[in-house]
Order: structure tokens, then C-alpha cells, then sequence
């Protein structure tokens, strides 16, 4: 992979990226910088415009407005030449089920045109995904972690310098996306940029930059660490209020952005300009006869998350 | 460069076709019905079918040459049930025209016609049918009952008698014996083929839709022209396995013989299925799923088996139908396959249809590749 090479440049630049289907708006005016030899997060929920910026960039759906390039190249105009530098992983298993493992590698390595000795490249996709015991079976067949390792030697069998993935994780289970992500970590490493859609936080948080997308737009973009330090939210603890009446009580304050309720306790989001909001919390607990402990904490990106989305939603 | 990326492309269009071959012969129910489809329908419509024209094209050999016989000529062409196209004083030309299908009743009036119809013992007129089309024989039957009228004396039709009808002489050429499986056998490889074929390909393109793999595939350096003539290949083999079957089947059954060469057949079945699986893809680039490319795949076969003389001979039917009829690939591979199965014809007897097959093949081709986007939207 020659991406190590530039590793410190920009892979994917947008501006004023948007895509309408119709009246709807799916994706409006994103602007994009996104570094090569990085894993780049897109988090956002379902239906955000995740999907359709990812299509777009690998040339498969129109921008309606503004545009984009890849490696340097317009979407539009060189999507064939783009296409050849890239690896796809779309969010449905695509490739086919009525194929073996190797016939569907050895299908994918003839398309890229793969010189050399391609059965043992194949080899060693089968060795690094663990897909050696799979080799006669027909995708089909395989489970999702299955499928899913299967997808992704798919897609990196010819060592794109992109990676587009698009809710990779979505339908598998968590000792197979740890796995996975230990090989995007590994790819990362050899140097290739690794675009990856996705609603997990977890998954969002192992990524080097990561841009949160709300109704098709980017609503905070930075490293996790950066996101999380600069919330524009407090954030308390409270313990022994696990009852039904001091979430509702709460969120009806107007400078709350949120409670989540996480076992024995609650977690609230409060707005920075608010002034002695732990007093305020335990005062309007105590006028309900709730004896409650509160503790201020550090911002998860979840906090984010719900902080930036809901900004997003005042702002309209 | 240019030599190397020509290798990839066909390193790719390979590719395309042996994964379609894999998944067609995992596939049983389509598997089952390459051989299915076309083993019912022979059995089905090779008995039975009967049908009624007019217009018929005719070649007219007068070697009387006098008034009574152009009397007879206008009489004939009065019935309707024949078209007089062309008019030779030559044998050898009437063969041809026949041969080549242009004409397919030939009247012979016999230079002693005024003598023959005074005399009882010989027939007056020789009406030559070509027997490999449907229905004509019956037709033939029809023309021999046309009343003769004979003058006698002077003025029109004064004392005028009805000739018997038995001075007429109908010979058939090419099917002797007139037996229907003659006529259906050859145009059903046209009709089998044209299904299949059609059906096959027109869930090509959709069903990688359907089933999610075309994002991935249009994500690939793969070309239009390649995915389109990939999809094509093995169905070309399919198609040459099921003549084969009809034609032993053909043969088994009801003794259809196959009068031309072999190897004009074959390649003009390979042009036709061909043209047949390009209308399929272009089907396919319509639809949005399998059940609409099922439905349009249908709507083109209507037309084929009732217009392009399978049914009903091509010049009995109305102006606008014949246009449409020109439109259909079967149409002209009826022409060919008759002509080659029963009239010994030759491919360079049968070009001009061969060569309407091949424009068909290229424009349909070409619309389904252009149509085709590497795109989602």
C-alpha cells in the first residue's frame, strides 16, 4: 500500500457536499477533510445521510450540489479512476451467496485484475481473516461474522488505498467486531485511509476523527478526546433517584439537554451557562423528597452525541 | 497498453461469465427449465395448430402467355387469397423465389393452357406451394377451388362454364406430405428460444439489484460492456444445447427433417440468440425487479409468437401488424430456420434476414449498455 507515503495529506475533501432525493434532503452541504492513513468515523443514527456521502464518494450517487474529490479526483468525473484505488464495503453482504469463499475472492481479484500470483494473495486473505475453514462453503451459508470477515477480505483484496465502510459491524457480535477492528487497526497501519460509517459508540471512539451527522449535516468533528473535552454540557452523576419521578421532574428544567438513565443512576446533561446546577439539581430533588448524591463526571461521547444533535434540532 | 488493458477486459468479461455459469447450474429450477421449457413445448404445440390467410406472395410463370390465361391470372389475384409479386418466364427464377422464401405459391400456367382445358385428362394449371409454411397447403386447397371461367364465342364471359375444379393441379414443395409438425417443428426453435432466452436475461441485471450485489459490483473497475456480454455468454451455450434438443426431438417424434446444412443453422440460431438475449438485457435495464423484468420479458413474446409468422403467415396480416412483425427477431429467424430446415437454403440465401438480426443484436446492445449506469441513482 503506497499510502504510507502520505499519510500526513488529505485523502477526501467535500465542500457544500449535499445529495436530495426528491424534496427530501438526505445530505446538506457537508464539508469534509478527511486525513489519509487514518481511521475516520462517520456517527450518526440511522437514516442521518451516512450512507448516501459514502456512495457518493465512491462515485455511485450523484452529488445534487457542491462536490467532492478523492485522492485528489472528482467523484464525478474520474469515479472509474477512483474506483480502482478503493475498497467497498456496503452495509448490505453483497457479495454472493450462491459462491464459495474463493470463488467469490477469486471473482473480486479478476475485476481489480490482479497480477501476479493471485491464489496466493487469496491465500493470504483467507490466512489474515480467518476464512481457511470456509474455502468450499458457500457465503450463504455463513453467519454474520462470518460474512462479514468474508466481505472484508473482499474488499481489501486488492489493497486500496480507501476503504469505505459502511456500517461494517451492524449484524455481528462483539467478539467479531473487536476482531474487526483489530484489522482496520492493522490496515490503518500499512497505511491505507479507512472511512467507517457507523451508530456504536464505542466504535466511534476508536477512531482517529470522527464526524457525528445528523439530518445530513456534521454537527461536531473532531478527534473523540477533542469531542468529548469541549462539550458544551456539564455533566452529573446522580445516585439513589431511580424512580420514575425524578427523570420527569428534571428533564422539565429548561437548561437540561438530556437524563439518561443507566441502572441505579441518572445521567444529566446540563448547559455550561447555567450557574451552580448541582445546587440547583439537589434542591429541586430535596423539594420532591429525594435524597440524592450528585457528582459531576467527564462527557462520553454519547454526551456529545446528544449534546450536538440536539443543538443541531434548536438551531432550525 | 493498449494490448494489456484489452487483456484485463477480457479477464473480466470471463470472470463475469463463469460466475454466472456457477450460479445458474446451483440454481435448479432455472436449470431444470432449459431443459423443461422446450421439451413441453415441443410436445405441446407439435400437434395440432391450424390456421387461415390471405395475400399470399405468388410468383407467376405464364408461359401461355394469352388472354385466357391473364383472364385466369386477374381471377386469381380477385380471390385475394394470393398477391401476384413476381411474374418469370423461367423455371430456374420460380425455384429461387421460392427457394428464398419471396414467394410462397408459385401459379405455373403451362404454354398449351387453352388446349389442356378443352381436354379432361390433363390438369390445365400447376399451383407449387411451399409446404414448410403453415397453413399454406390448406390455402393451396382453397386456390384450386377458384371457378375458372371460360369464354366461348365473343364477349366477356358470354356462355361462360365453370371449369372443374380438379384441372388445377396443386403440388407442394419442401413438405410433401403437408404434415403440420413440418411447419411447427423449425419456428418453435425460434419460439422456445426467443422465451427462454428472453426470460433468462431479462432477470440478469435485476436480480443483481435485488440481491444487494450490484453496489458492489458498480464499486468495482468492471465495465458496462463487459458486465452486459458476460451475462450474455453462457446463455449463447444454453441456447445451442435446446436447438439441439428440438432438433433430436424434432426428428424422434415427428421426423422433421433438416434439409439444409447443419453448421447454416447453427450459425444462423447463434445470430438469432443472440439478437434474443439483447432484447433480454435491454428487458433488464427497464425493470426494477424480477417480477417486472418477468412481466416485460412476457410482454415482448406476444407479439413474437402471434405476428412473426409462427401463428399466422406474415402476409396475411394487416399493414401495421407487418411493421411490428419487422421489429421482431423471430420474424426473421422464422424466415431463415424454414428456409434452411425444409427449403435447403443457404446462409447467403437468407442474408438480408441474418443481417437484420445482427443490427437488432448491436442496437439493443447498445441501449442496454448505455442505459446501464454505474450508478445507483
Amino acid at each position: 500500500m503506497s499510502g504510507a507515503a502520505v499519510s500526513s495529506g488529505i485523502a477526501i475533501t467535500a465542500r457544500q457536499l449535499t445529495r436530495k432525493f426528491g424534496d427530501k434532503v438526505a445530505v446538506d452541504h457537508i464539508d469534509l477533510d478527511i486525513p489519509s492513513g487514518r481511521i475516520y468515523g462517520f456517527l450518526g443514527p440511522n437514516g442521518s445521510g451516512k450512507s448516501t456521502t459514502l456512495r457518493m464518494l465512491c462515485g455511485m450517487l450523484l452529488p445534487s450540489d457542491g462536490h467532492a474529490e478523492v485522492f485528489g479526483l472528482s467523484v464525478v468525473k474520474d469515479a472509474e479512476a477512483i474506483r480502482r484505488r478503493l475498497g467497498y464495503m456496503p452495509q448490505k453482504f453483497s457479495l454472493w451467496e450462491d459462491l464459495t469463499t474463493d470463488e467469490n475472492l477469486q471473482f473480486i481479484a479478476d475485476l481489480y485484475g490482479l497480477e501476479g500470483d493471485v491464489g496466493a494473495r487469496i491465500a493470504q486473505a483467507r490466512a489474515t481473516y480467518d476464512l481457511e475453514s470456509l474455502r468450499r462453503q458457500r457465503a450463504g451459508t455463513m453467519s454474520g461474522g462470518q460474512k462479514q470477515r468474508l466481505a472484508l477480505a473482499a474488499a481489501t483484496l486488492h489493497a486500496p488505498e480507501l476503504l469505505l465502510l459502511d456500517e461494517p459491524t451492524s449484524a455481528v457480535d462483539p467478539q467479531s467486531r473487536r476482531d474487526f477492528w483489530e484489522r482496520l487497526f492493522e490496515l490503518a497501519e500499512a497505511g491505507a485511509t479507512i472511512l467507517v460509517s457507523t451508530h456504536y459508540m464505542d466504535e466511534a471512539e476508536r477512531c482517529h476523527g470522527l464526524a457525528i451527522i445528523a439530518d445530513g449535516r456534521v454537527v461536531a468533528e473532531g478527534t473523540p478526546r477533542a469531542l468529548m473535552e469541549s462539550v458544551d454540557a456539564d455533566i452529573f452523576e446522580i445516585e439513589g433517584a431511580d424512580g420514575s419521578e425524578a427523570p420527569r421532574v428534571i428533564r422539565e428544567l429548561p437548561w437540561v439537554h438530556g437524563v439518561t438513565q443507566l441502572g441505579i443512576r441518572l445521567r444529566v446533561l446540563a448547559d455550561r451557562s447555567t450557574k451552580d446546577a448541582a445546587e440547583q439539581l439537589r434542591a429541586l430533588l430535596a423539594r420532591h423528597g429525594i435524597d440524592a448524591r450528585i457528582e459531576r463526571t467527564d462527557a462520553s461521547l454519547e454526551d456529545v452525541f446528544v449534546v450536538s444533535t440536539r443543538r443541531e434540532k434548536r438551531g432550525d | 497498453m493498449a494490448t494489456s488493458r484489452f487483456a484485463g477486459s477480457l479477464r473480466r468479461l470471463r470472470a463475469v461469465a463463469r460466475k454466472e455459469v456457477r450460479q445458474l447450474s446451483r440454481d435448479r429450477v432455472t436449470f431444470g427449465m432449459i431443459v423443461g421449457v422446450p421439451l413441453l413445448q415441443i410436445v405441446m404445440f407439435g400437434y395440432a395448430i391450424n390456421f387461415d390467410v390471405r395475400n399470399i406472395a405468388t410468383v407467376v410463370q405464364d408461359l401461355a402467355n394469352s388472354s385466357m390465361s391473364r383472364e385466369f391470372i386477374a381471377q386469381l389475384r380477385a380471390t385475394q387469397i394470393v398477391r401476384v409479386e413476381y411474374t418469370t418466364n423461367s423455371s430456374a427464377e420460380l425455384d429461387r423465389l421460392m427457394r428464398e422464401g419471396r414467394a410462397s405459391v408459385g401459379v405455373v400456367i403451362p404454354r398449351d393452357f387453352e388446349r389442356r382445358l378443352q381436354s379432361d385428362t390433363r390438369p390445365a394449371v400447376q399451383i407449387v406451394v411451399d409446404g414448410s409454411q403453415p397453413s399454406l397447403a390448406a390455402i393451396a386447397a382453397g386456390i384450386a377451388q377458384t371457378p375458372i371461367l371460360v369464354r366461348h364465342g365473343a364477349g366477356p364471359y358470354a356462355g361462360g362454364k365453370r371449369m372443374a375444379p380438379r384441372r388445377i393441379e396443386v403440388r407442394t414443395l419442401y413438405n410433401p406430405e403437408k404434415r403440420t409438425a413440418v411447419q411447427i417443428v423449425p419456428a418453435l426453435i425460434g419460439v422456445i428460444l426467443s422465451m427462454t432466452m428472453v426470460l433468462f436475461t431479462s432477470g440478469a441485471i435485476v436480480r443483481e439489484r435485488e440481491r444487494g450485489n450490484l453496489e458492489l459490483l458498480i464499486a468495482t473497475p468492471l465495465g458496462r460492456l463487459e458486465l452486459m456480454v458476460g451475462k450474455l455468454l453462457p446463455y449463447v451455450g444454453i441456447g445451442l444445447v435446446q436447438t439441439t434438443l428440438i432438433l433430436i426431438v424434432g426428428s424422434a417424434l415427428f421426423n422433421v427433417p433438416v434439409v439444409g446444412g447443419l453448421l447454416s443453422l447453427y450459425a444462423a440460431t447463434l445470430v438469432f440468440i443472440a439478437a434474443s438475449l439483447g432484447l433480454g438485457l435491454f428487458v433488464s435495464t427497464l425493470a426494477q425487479t424480477q417480477f417486472q423484468a418477468f412481466q416485460l420479458a412476457f410482454v415482448t413474446m406476444l407479439p413474437s409468437i402471434l405476428l412473426s409468422g409462427f401463428m399466422f403467415p406474415f402476409e396475411g396480416m394487416p399493414v401495421a401488424a407487418q411493421w411490428i412483425a419487422e421489429l421482431l427477431p423471430l420474424t426473421h429467424f422464422n424466415v431463415i430456420i424454414r428456409g434452411v430446415m425444409l427449403r435447403g437454403a443457404e446462409l447467403g440465401d437468407v442474408w438480408p434476414q441474418l443481417g437484420k438480426l445482427a443490427i437488432f443484436l448491436v442496437v439493443m446492445l447498445g441501449i442496454a449498455v448505455a442505459r446501464f449506469k454505474k450508478r445507483l441513482d
